[in-house]
């Protein structure tokens, strides 16, 4: 009884010290930036420490700190109490390929590197297609992860699955156990490897590495500063709603809604839901669509035949539409 | 006593064998260094530039790579089992092929996992599969089971190897070979001295050996199978792959037994020891298990065909047109031929069965094309990519060149070790006279013996 006492006040001892540590890093913080003499913009901004304090702070100090690094190792942990989910209206997409380009530009992917793809679906001949922008799915139960020798892929209590690209060591059995072709391989060396003016995070999978595999990775660091993914961000027509399934809400920038009301009013689905992998991606149905399909071949002729072996996409060819 | 005379006799008989590298030898062996040379330049190539220049893309991750690693691997398998099947039911005619197979067992088995790495990505971290092991990974159980057969079938092979080093290390005074092979000899044969006492322990462990390697040779392939079979991908996640596997197996390496007979006779003048009558053998073996083989083929894509599955019905359609004069090659020509060749008494000579069994191991090698390729072409959701290396794989030079280095590799080693123990287990050749004497002596009928 007397050890679990003394114990118990160790414990104590020991969470107010390193409390008094964080809290001394984040004043000398704050103190360091003040002797670089910054003109100070006089609007002040209110900010929580770490011991639960209001500090005012002048807003020019704010935006310069560097983004915190979250290391391979502690990216394996996740953001705590966040079950994050996507949601995309199907009805709404039009093909701007918005998303795919604000990911790539954010990821430093080059053009023919898109870990959000969209994809023209027509799920038989009688329908008409949509377009389906598809990232990875986050998946509760990640076939991926199951046969990762190495541990280089890993599912976190966020339910984010990400990728460590120091340990990964190229054997590409995920990519083949993925059953949406979700994942990609670096396959020759480029020059942005190599650039070492950015730490290497698996939250923000830059830079990237030769001979490993990358794939979407929902912008944790984003998530982290409370924005939405990329993607979200740059789709100008709100196609894109992320969000917390333990506050039960998504949002797209614009409207937000209640997660389980909006896919029970608008009949939200998962693809491939047979399978059992149990996505963290929800699709609603596109009815009542705001924009023809046709509007979606606006894009380059490279990127529209893609989609040339669609029956929908070969009748139109046949009528000379598109 | 005559055996050791006998011994004295059989060296003297097999020297021209291990002594003598003929023209036609030497030129054999620089035409398959250069073979291995250009490999060896692709693979550097592929190190520098990366998998870029092979013509794997993010739909086909793996390519003819994975496919040769199947296919040596299952020759190895299949060797194993059938090299120990044959020790374990002490078969009496088994003694002319056994050596053959257990070489191409250790053989294939050193070569095959070779490929597996030249699909990786990051050979510099190939340490990670040690330092951070994931047991749920079919990955992690296929090192396993691989490094666990190969240190077996080290062991085994060389079990079979002791009392013919021994008889070498005895008699090969007047032998024209180099000392460090006379060391050799010397330093292999572990000081055993063939009396009855060692040659009854030998033979107990060697048959515990074989019955081992038999099961070590099921689990491994099953668990090669099961690296594509618990993926959920379309045309692979099916039950009957690691049967598929195994038949599959036996079926390929039944055929490179017959081939390397056929060669090894015909090189060493061994008509006297290897007849036509193990020809017929192994050919109505190679007939079984083309029946099999079809069998179970048949059985899988039937059930595809039959039923509405999209998933099945993209694939075969793919198959059917695109994959056609493959799919007709691999599955009916690889099966069919050998069936006919056998079935036909008067098509059984010894050119026509090794005929049948070159035709049954291109098809092998062609129907895991089939397996692997189409199927990692159509995916649940359609390719839509821009690029035609990404809608379908076509192996580059550097595959090619570094699967044949893998065919080269694996004659080379072949030739050499040929060298350097005879092709015919000699101690074989004096337990079969022994067993052939007490016979006679029980005045019982020598007739079944004869070879």
């Amino acid at each position: 009884m007397e050890d679990q006492n003394t114990n118990s006040r160790r414990k104590f001892l020991k969470l107010g010290l390193i409390s008094g540590v964080t809290a001394m890093a984040g004043a000398s913080l704050v103190s360091c930036s003040s002797e670089e003499k910054k003109p100070e913009s006089g609007e002040k901004m209110r900010l929580l420490t770490p011991d639960g304090k209001i500090v005012e702070v002048d807003a020019s100090n704010i935006n310069k700190y560097p983004e915190a690094l979250i290391t391979p190792a502690e990216a394996r942990k996740g953001i705590p109490d966040r079950k994050f989910v996507m949601v995309i209206d199907l009805a709404k997409c039009s093909n701007a390929r918005a998303c795919v380009e604000g990911c790539q530009k954010a990821h430093n992917l080059d053009s023919d590197q898109e870990f959000m793809k969209i994809q023209l679906i027509q799920n038989n001949e009688n329908t008409e297609p949509y377009w389906f922008p598809k990232p990875c799915f986050h998946c509760d139960e990640p076939p991926c992860v199951t046969v990762c020798p190495t541990g280089a892929t890993f599912k976190r209590e966020d339910n984010i699955v990400l990728i460590d690209n120091q340990r990964c060591i190229g054997c590409k059995f995920c990519m083949t156990s993925c059953p949406y072709s979700a994942r990609q391989f670096n396959w020759g060396h480029k020059a942005k490897y190599d650039k070492k003016d950015q730490p290497y995070s698996p939250e923000t999978s830059v830079p990237g590495a030769e001979g490993t595999v990358v794939k979407c990775d929902f912008c944790p660091d984003l998530l982290r500063q409370g924005q939405l993914p990329h993607c979200a961000k740059a789709c100008p027509n709100g196609v894109i709603y992320f969000g917390d399934k333990n506050e039960d809400i998504v949002t797209n920038g614009e409207e937000s809604f209640q997660f389980s009301k909006l896919i029970t009013d608008r009949g939200g689905y998962r693809h491939l839901e047979h399978l059992g992998t149990k996505p963290n991606v929800y699709y609603l149905p596109p009815v009542d669509k705001q924009y023809p399909v046709e509007r979606g071949f606006e894009n380059e002729e490279e990127i529209n035949e893609r989609y040339k072996n669609v029956p929908y996409v070969k009748e139109l060819k046949k009528q000379g539409k598109i | 006593m005559d055996i050791i005379n006998r011994k004295k006799a059989l060296v003297e008989e097999f020297s021209p064998m291990l002594e003598k590298y003929s023209k036609l030898t030497k030129l054999w062996i620089a035409f398959l260094v250069a073979v291995i040379i250009v490999g060896i330049v692709a693979f550097v190539l592929q190190v520098v530039y990366g998998h870029e220049i092979t013509g794997m893309r993010d739909n086909v991750v793996w390519g003819i790579y994975i496919i040769n690693f199947i296919f040596f691997v299952g020759i190895s398998y299949s060797g194993a089992f059938i090299s120990g099947i044959l020790h374990f039911f002490k078969t009496p005619w088994k003694n002319s092929i056994s050596r053959i197979v257990e070489i191409m067992t250790v053989i294939a088995m050193v070569i095959g996992p070779v490929f597996i790495l030249l699909c990786i990505g990051r050979l510099d971290r190939l340490h990670y599969l040690f330092i951070y092991p994931r047991i749920q990974s079919p990955i992690t159980w296929d090192i396993i089971a691989v490094m666990t057969d190969l240190i077996a079938c080290f062991l085994y092979l060389y079990l079979t190897f002791i009392p013919d080093l021994a008889i070498l290390r005895d008699n090969s005074e007047n032998l024209n070979l180099p000392k460090w092979q006379k060391k050799m000899y010397k330093f292999l044969a572990i000081r055993y001295q063939d009396t009855p006492s060692q040659r009854h322990r030998l033979h107990k462990i060697t048959r515990t050996m074989s019955t081992i390697v038999i099961v070590l040779a099921i689990v491994a392939y099953s668990v090669l199978a099961w690296i594509f079979s618990l993926t959920l991908q379309p045309g692979w996640n099916s039950t009957i792959f690691a049967p598929n596997f195994i038949i599959a197996g036996l079926y390929s390496g039944i055929s490179v037994i017959i081939i390397s007979m056929y060669f090894i006779r015909r090189q060493f003048k061994l008509e006297h020891y290897i007849f036509q009558k193990h020809f017929v053998i192994a050919g109505i073996i190679l007939q079984i298990l083309a029946l099999l083989f079809g069998y179970f083929t048949f059985t899988d894509y039937f059930s595809k065909w039959f039923s509405t599955k999209i998933d099945d019905t993209i694939l075969l359609n793919s198959l059917f047109s695109r994959y056609f004069i493959e799919f007709i090659l691999a599955n009916y020509i690889g099966i069919l031929v050998p069936v006919l060749v056998i079935f036909f008494k008067k098509l059984r000579t010894v050119k026509m069965i090794t005929f049948a069994a070159v035709i049954a191991l291109l098809g092998l090698w062609l129907n895991r094309y089939l397996l692997v390729v189409p199927s990692l072409e159509n995916p649940f959701l359609p390719i839509q990519e821009t690029g035609p290396e990404y809608i379908h794989y076509s192996a580059t030079w550097i595959e090619y060149s570094l699967s044949f280095t893998g065919i080269a590799a694996f004659l080379l080693i072949f030739t050499l070790l040929a060298k350097f123990v005879p092709i015919i287990p000699m101690s074989g050749i004096i337990e079969n006279e022994e067993f052939k004497a007490k016979r006679i002596q029980k005045k019982d009928s020598p007739d079944e013996f004869d070879i």
